[in-house]
């Protein structure tokens, strides 16, 4: 007998009588709370997944020359703004 | 979708601490439920249907928690109109109303095995808690009516302070009643032994950091996502400012590594910060 089955030879039984569908029951529930949860995090990842998988395959596609890097789009306030306009100075002419 | 909101100077990193976080909620669980099975004593009335206790009572006492605690941060972006306290409202509300649902279920079957009846309506902790949950399940459909960002987490702000305050009255209320047939847990009429008290104080504990650890995977992936939305504009050379789709779920601010930070529109539903 294995080390798991010595021990679980040692447990207690447990009284599942009559009441021992409802109490399985009840934590079936919690089980599949976090299950259900767990599933859509994954449905959620796969396409998290699929979108980096596009941008990566846009970015190899798009070299630099056809798309320049643009200044930081309109409202960049403080030092967004600031950051931009230093990267467009020190950029070669 | 321009927003005066402020925003944090500092990059926002919801999924930080959360793999110690997840390791204890398991290891809590598995202490948990070995507590429940193998060292807490049958009680002697009920037996081993008692046992749904350590999963039913917990998930309720998180779930109302977390409603207030849902109240607390919205208090925290009225004060500061900073939008983070809003997502996190929002999640810990969302969240909350799934462990309700839990805690509906699991009660009800606990009544089924003990009374013979799925519902009693003439049993006020029952019908409170219902109505706590109808209460919150308007929260959704009251963000999804209003379009308007800074509008949509104002209000959704404000109902979640005032149902946030209707929950710690109705649980007094409840506890006024005389003519409850519900048990009492906590309180004068408990008499519970020490060690099903440990046990039941490990199992709330094991639930609250459940909680916790699925509020944080739930921020964590939403502030993913808004990220990979925001990229996508930028690579594709999208207009930041197009008119966002309705959502019920708020805007989830970031900050770049300048300080600087908006609301921008999402392709779909849902907004991002750039």
């Amino acid at each position: 007998m294995s080390a798991l089955g010595l021990v679980v030879a040692e447990l207690p039984a447990l009284p599942l009588h009559t009441a021992g569908k409802y109490v399985a029951a009840a934590y079936i529930v919690l089980f599949l709370v976090v299950l259900i949860y767990v599933a859509i995090m994954g449905i959620r990842l796969s396409h998290l997944e699929r979108d980096l998988g596009e941008l990566l395959s846009l970015t190899a596609s798009s070299p630099e020359e056809e798309h320049p890097a643009e200044p930081a789009p309109d409202t960049g306030v403080g030092a967004a703004e600031q950051q931009s306009d230093a990267q467009r100075e020190s950029a070669p002419a | 979708m321009e927003t005066s909101s402020r925003v944090p100077a500092r990059p926002l990193q919801y999924g930080r601490g959360l793999r110690p976080l997840s390791i204890a909620t398991v290891v809590a669980f598995a202490a948990s439920l070995s507590l429940v099975f193998f060292y807490a004593p049958l009680e002697a009335e009920q037996g081993f249907l008692q046992k749904i206790f350590y999963v039913h009572v917990p998930l309720a006492i998180v779930a109302l928690c977390g409603f207030v605690l849902g109240g607390l941060l919205a208090i925290q972006h009225l004060r500061t109109r900073d939008p983070r306290w809003d997502m996190r409202s929002y999640v810990v509300i969302h969240m909350s109303l799934i462990f309700a649902l839990a805690t509906l279920i699991t009660g009800s079957i606990w009544a089924k095995g003990s009374w013979g009846h799925w519902w009693v309506w003439s049993e006020p902790t029952l019908v409170s808690f219902l109505i706590i949950f109808l209460l919150y399940a308007t929260y959704q459909p009251l963000r999804f009516a209003i379009e308007d960002p800074e509008r949509q987490a104002r209000y959704a702000s404000v109902f979640a302070i005032t149902a946030g305050a209707f929950v710690p009255l109705n649980y007094v209320a409840v506890n006024l009643s005389t003519a409850y047939l519900h048990p009492r847990v906590f309180g004068s009429t408990s008499n519970l032994p020490a060690s099903m008290s440990f046990t039941l104080l490990v199992s709330l504990v094991a639930m609250a950091l459940l909680f916790a650890t699925l509020c944080k995977f739930e921020l964590t992936a939403k502030h993913a996502r808004s990220q990979m939305r925001a990229l996508r504009r930028r690579l594709a050379g999208e207009s930041l400012d197009a008119p966002r789709g309705r959502s019920a779920a708020p805007a989830i601010p970031h900050a770049t590594a300048s300080g600087a930070g908006r609301v921008v529109a999402a392709p779909t539903a849902g907004r991002a910060v750039l």
